[in-house]
């Protein structure tokens, strides 16, 4: 064949190329509405989400507008409802779970990264991330059974013995050691929450690249130095996204915490003592939250667990931009 | 002949330089791998030894045993002697912070810190010495006047090092290493990423820090070699094949296989 016997685009039939062009541009229309529908649904189900949980706590709101959201009453006898106790325990086991978890995990990913020897790197790997898969059930159980009676036996007496005579602080460490209470909620919480981050912050270090790293050991930083200055900067991103899960998780967790913080939907400013959170408050009392005063006021305190949860990712990002620009801005 | 004449305007050779470092009976493991191969050399102080030799020949593992970069990682290993002004560096006692704050480093990517530019140069300063808002200050200009980079940057020390193109970031890396006022600068392979422009700001560079510092390169670009140093060490396989006066192993070779890699035959 002659090079001139090839078909080319002019010489093939029109037809043919046209209506190839026109299927591929049908695929690809129909592509792009594919993709666009999947993301748009996502808004969807959380505007229903939001629709529903405001729905359904309309009979709250009504009788008790936003004094609900300082009112420590919680009594089904007299149809009197508030939220404070819950949310007031759901912030503060999850800041104590945060406390705990963030140093730890941190710790664990920076000696998985820098300082382990090789052989001990997967194990501990795999093992950070078997605790990820145990199930909130387990941890409750656990915690009931044995955590909270070896705490109650151990370590709240001397607690209260040694912290409790603080100024200021010492009423938070004050109180009988009855093992159970928002200190052990906040404890299991904590044991929870640290493999999600230490993973998330394992992963991201373990993206640094070797170059960045020698170059600020070759000026002689220390490992802390490295990791401190430059790691921790270069991967902020995704470690407040670790830190976020991990905190998204303590603030939602409902079986772990319905063991072990003892549902009292009574103040106290005691670690020590029994309180109750959002996500237990609603998993104890929902199958016997009989009348719509009630159940309302249930799904007026997930509404707020959803808006926290909101507040919290928003500061989040806040602060990655606050962080962003103390090293200068890009351009 | 006349590149020699030229070479010898640029740096005058009035006496015989000293060394800075002294390699003696150098060998180095990979795990099991025999990396380096009873190497022997010394590096003259303030001037530019280059390391050249095709891929895989031990030039960027001999650079990294100046300051012992490669502890960071298990099983590299080094034996012999490397005596930097009469103190061993592997002896197992050596403080190794301050080697590296005598021994700098710069990479073959830049890599900036991420940080403003000014917090770039004043990290490695912060590490050793406590200075005042003021000192710090001059010396972050000084180190960036002598990286050749304060007029582009002083409007913006505030911004971030990753805003700067390429050539100033590698720019900037080098004013980092000098910041701390070492005495020996390593450099692996720094115009490897940049582009002719950005290249020949460097190799401006580095003729002007010779002055001060002795400075070591390896490179894998021969035209780098002969245009920036006073010295070439050709290495192969592991082994140091020849070293002398840059102009003697460019033009007259002793060995053959020299010869061959300078000319292109192979590498």
């Amino acid at each position: 064949m002659l090079p001139s016997d090839f078909p080319n685009q002019a010489t093939m039939s029109k037809t043919f190329t046209d209506v190839h062009l026109s299927r591929q541009r049908l695929l690809d229309r129909g592509f792009r509405g594919a993709t666009r529908f999947f993301a748009f649904s996502v808004l969807a189900v959380l505007l229903g989400i939001i629709g529903s949980l405001i729905v359904g706590s309309l009979p709250a709101i009504k009788a008790f507008g936003l004094h609900f959201l300082v009112s420590s009453h919680w009594n089904p006898v007299t149809n009197n409802f508030g939220a404070a106790v819950a949310v007031y325990g759901t912030l503060v086991t999850s800041a104590i779970a945060m406390l705990i978890g963030i140093p730890v995990s941190f710790g664990i990913a920076l000696f998985l990264t820098e300082l382990s020897p090789r052989w001990l790197k997967q194990p501990l790997g795999i093992a950070v991330e078997l605790l990820a898969g145990i199930p909130s059930i387990i941890y409750g159980m656990w915690g009931l059974f044995v955590f909270a009676p070896a705490f109650a036996d151990k370590v709240e007496p001397w607690i209260s013995d040694k912290m409790g005579g603080w100024p200021v602080v010492g009423p938070i460490f004050n109180g009988p050691p009855m093992g159970i209470g928002m200190l052990a909620a906040g404890l299991i919480l904590s044991i929870m929450v640290i493999p999600f981050i230490a993973s998330v912050m394992r992963d991201v270090f373990e993206v640094v690249p070797a170059m960045l790293k020698e170059s600020a050991y070759g000026l002689g930083a220390t490992t802390w130095e490295v990791v401190w200055h430059v790691v921790l900067p270069y991967t902020k991103a995704g470690v407040v996204g670790g830190i976020m899960l991990g905190l998204g998780r303590a603030l939602g967790e409902t079986m772990a915490v319905t063991f072990v913080i003892g549902n009292a939907h009574d103040f106290s400013a005691s670690l020590l003592m029994p309180g109750t959170s959002i996500a237990s408050s609603i998993a104890n009392e929902f199958t016997e939250a009989y009348g719509k005063r009630y159940a309302g006021s249930l799904i007026e305190l997930g509404l707020i667990l959803f808006v926290i949860t909101f507040i919290v990712l928003s500061l989040a990002k806040l602060l990655l931009i606050q962080l962003t620009r103390k090293e200068g801005q890009l351009s | 002949m006349s590149i020699q004449t030229s070479k010898e305007q640029l740096s005058p050779i009035s006496q015989p330089p000293v060394a800075k470092i002294t390699v003696r009976d150098l060998n180095f493991y990979y795990g099991n791998f025999h990396a380096l191969k009873n190497i022997n050399l010394d590096i003259p102080e303030r001037r530019v030894t280059a390391f050249i030799g095709p891929s895989g020949c031990g030039k960027s593992t001999l650079l990294r045993i100046f300051n012992r970069m490669y502890e960071l990682y298990p099983k590299h290993r080094a034996e012999g002697e490397v005596i930097l002004d009469h103190e061993n560096i592997l002896d197992p006692g050596q403080d190794l912070y301050k080697l590296r704050a005598r021994v700098g480093m710069v990479f073959q990517k830049p890599t900036p810190f991420p940080m403003s530019i000014y917090d770039n140069i004043a990290f490695g300063v912060k590490l050793y010495e406590s200075l005042s808002r003021r000192d710090m200050a001059d010396r972050v200009e000084w180190a960036l006047r002598k990286a050749a980079l304060w007029g582009e940057v002083k409007d913006k020390l505030k911004q971030s090092g990753t805003s700067l193109s390429g050539g100033q970031q590698q720019r900037l890396c080098i004013a980092r290493a000098i910041a701390v006022r070492p005495e020996v600068v390593l450099l692996d392979e720094p115009a490897s990423a940049l582009d002719p422009i950005s290249t020949a700001h460097i190799e401006e560079l580095i003729h002007e820090l010779k002055t001060d510092y002795t400075i070591v390169i390896v490179t894998h670009n021969m035209q780098q070699a002969a245009r920036v140093s006073d010295y070439t060490a050709y290495m192969y396989l592991g082994e140091l094949i020849e070293f002398g006066d840059t102009d003697v192993v460019f033009t007259t070779p002793k060995k053959k296989a020299t010869e061959d890699y300078i000319t292109g035959k192979f590498g």
